[in-house]
């Protein structure tokens, strides 16, 4: 380990990799900052700019410093504004945003940052110890057991993701899949499903879909409904905050760190769901008198959140660096970008190329500390990205969303594609279809066709799902995971009508 | 039947579709040694047909109720809210796709940058004018001198 983290340090000193932590952390604040961009459509922005630097570490740790700026980012115009960037940030306004209108906005900042560099440092260093392990455990797998695994990382972001719809979520993880299945596959040298389209023969492009599924949809929506917000002019002044202050929120950053970090573990949940976790669970402990304050503009409750979110960010690499299975759409559309970087993230990701696996956590060190004493100084600046005129805004982000799609592929067909698609994704949005998973699917699709072909090739049939116990262990745990929320809803309801429950 | 029955019943005729391809015309070019095979191109497919269609019955006849939630936009009074510019927005982009390379990087991108703040409402020309040309310049030298990536900057015409 100490081997590893003296070549994580080396590779993230560098001059161009720290330059593009630093740089990474200040495009994510800027952009994160600005109410409905989300994390997943600045790093799709982001991805062919990584992808062209050709290096994968300098890769991996920029698109990482963009995903934790934007999460701080979004925290800012929560507390500013009371118009949460990112959905993993809503729960910061519930307490930020009273904080700012008593005219503590500076002080609710810095607590907002100091939550974020404590949720994410600690984050990191749990994420140090868990992942060697978890992938030293990974390398027994089998490819049957890999093919189990994402069946249950996909059935566990159906369960969890959507908004409590099973059903719509599966479908939507099945649609990526089917879609996945589009184009020319490495297995048999056969195009299938291209109906005859050339520009369909190499299947459909990642960068395209991410894009279509969440920035151009972002895009219209900010087009369709302008949320009325004028920047108020206020000036953010007195930073600092009290020593009994740092006092009683320093037990809710410890509690939330862990918490939020094996929250964001979890495939399916993420930086949300422990945002709004975490604010919960510091509500019911705290006293009857800080109760009160809860919603009011209580320091614990912007803390709590806070941290939650950043450790639940640095949770979801876990997943993704050790098994190769993305749990979130932000970690979906990193192993999308690692795949076109020519690194297969996985267990063999630590002994074939440590020095990306150990730059990467150094560098979410370094991120968290240039987000602590860079930007916060800078917010006050940084924030000002808010009065640009939404006029210019918007046309600006619809065509970077373009450009993302275009110069990945130099192909204009793309673009109508990522236009087609974009419409699609947002009559699905209105639907309240949820698209994570969707893109999920198609990412894991090519993957978990793979092993299940290998493993059915090895067995010669499908033996491999019940002469592996793991194996059946793990698809049993998948179909549980689909039956049981329908059930219990199911169950819920017939009580609410009136139905005894018979045990 | 609401909007998300309408898109289930949609995605039903997809899966319809791709599993017809799936079990019946897909195996027919297959060659014969890869028949020997247990795993064929279409059994994937096959199994994720089934899934589908299960899942968009199961929206479509509504067997898992949930509360009706009230999404960021109602899309039922669609009209309410800027659909004119989003729709507008929406054919520029196309324009723009089909206009990047007959007309050049640099042109295409100014004049849709502009036209873009001109839909959403916006009349100051001056600025409008610095503003794209300016950008694109900036994100075209980036694009081509950094990234090293080609963009045909010129129109056909003048041999860009």
């Amino acid at each position: 380990m100490l081997e590893g983290l003296l070549i994580g340090l080396q590779t993230a000193f560098s001059i161009q990799n720290l330059l593009m932590v630093i740089g990474g952390c200040l495009i994510g604040t800027f952009i994160g900052m600005l109410p409905g961009l989300g994390p997943m459509s600045i790093i799709a922005i982001m991805i062919p700019v990584a992808i062209s630097m050709g290096d994968p570490s300098a890769a991996l740790i920029l698109l990482a410093g963009v995903y934790y700026g934007a999460i701080f980012g979004g925290s800012t115009s929560s507390i500013l504004l009371n118009a949460p960037g990112v959905a993993g940030t809503v729960a910061s306004s519930f307490d930020g945003y009273p904080m700012a209108k008593q005219g503590k906005a500076g002080k609710a900042l810095t607590i907002a940052a100091i939550a974020s560099f404590a949720g994410g440092s600690i984050g990191a260093l749990l994420l140090m110890i868990f992942a060697p392990a978890l992938s030293s455990v990974a390398l027994l797998f089998h490819s049957a057991e890999y093919f189990a695994l994402m069946v249950v990382g996909l059935s566990a972001i159906a369960a969890f993701a959507g908004t409590g719809q099973v059903a719509k979520a599966l479908m939507m993880t099945t649609l990526g899949l089917i879609m996945a299945t589009v184009g020319e596959g490495a297995l048999f040298n056969l195009p299938r499903f291209t109906m005859g389209i050339m520009d369909l023969q190499s299947g459909f492009g990642f960068i395209t879909l991410a894009m279509a599924m969440f920035a151009l949809p972002e895009a219209l929506f900010l087009v369709l409904k302008p949320k009325i917000q004028v920047g108020k002019g206020e000036e953010i002044k007195d930073l600092r905050i009290t020593r009994q202050e740092a006092k009683s929120i320093a037990p809710v950053i410890g509690r939330q760190s862990i918490q939020g970090f094996f929250i964001g573990v979890l495939p399916g949940a993420g930086a949300t769901i422990a945002s709004f976790l975490g604010y919960a669970v510091e509500r019911n402990i705290a006293t009857k008198a800080e109760q009160e304050a809860f919603g009011k503009g209580s320091i614990k409750g912007l803390a709590a959140p806070e941290t939650a979110n950043n450790a639940a960010c640095t949770g979801s690499f876990v997943p993704l660096l050790t098994l190769g299975i993305p749990g979130s759409g932000t970690t979906a559309i990193l192993l999308g970008a690692l795949i076109a970087l020519n690194v297969t993230p996985g267990p063999r990701l630590m002994i074939d190329e440590p020095q990306i696996f150990w730059a990467v956590i150094m560098s979410m060190f370094i991120g968290n500390l240039v987000l602590l004493i860079l930007n916060l100084p800078l917010i006050p600046y940084i924030a000002k990205v808010l009065t640009i005129p939404r006029n210019y805004l918007i046309p600006f982000i619809l065509f970077f969303t373009l450009m993302g799609a275009y110069i990945g592929q130099n192909n204009a067909t793309e673009l109508l594609l990522l236009v087609g698609f974009g419409i699609c994704a947002t009559a699905l949005r209105f639907a309240d279809y949820p698209l994570a998973p969707l893109l999920i699917g198609f990412i894991l699709g090519g993957m978990l066709e793979d092993n299940f072909a290998r493993s059915m090739q090895l067995y010669d049939g499908i033996a491999f799902i019940w002469e592996r116990p793991m194996t059946l262990g793990l698809l049993a745990i998948a179909a549980l995971l689909i039956v049981l929320p329908s059930y219990r809803n199911r169950r819920a309801r017939l009580r609410m009508q009136g139905i005894a429950d018979g045990d | 039947m609401a909007l998300d029955r309408w898109i289930a019943l949609i995605l039903a005729g997809v899966c319809l579709t791709y599993g017809y391809t799936a079990w019946f015309t897909m195996d027919g070019g297959l060659a014969p040694f890869m028949q020997r095979n247990p795993i064929w191109p279409s059994t994937f497919p096959k199994t994720l047909s089934i899934i589908g269609l299960a899942a968009s019955l199961v929206i479509l006849l509504g067997l898992e109720k949930a509360e009706a939630r009230e999404g960021e936009i109602n899309y039922r009074r669609l009209t309410d809210y800027n659909l004119g510019q989003a729709l507008l927005l929406l054919g520029l982009m196309v324009a723009y796709a089909l206009c990047l390379r007959p007309l050049g990087f640099l042109f295409s991108t100014a004049a849709f940058l502009m036209l873009g703040s001109f839909i959403l409402g916006e009349r100051k020309y001056l600025v409008m004018l610095l503003v794209s040309v300016l950008a694109t310049g900036i994100v075209w030298y980036l694009v081509q001198q950094v990234l090293g990536i080609y963009l045909r900057p010129l129109p056909d015409f003048i041999g860009g």
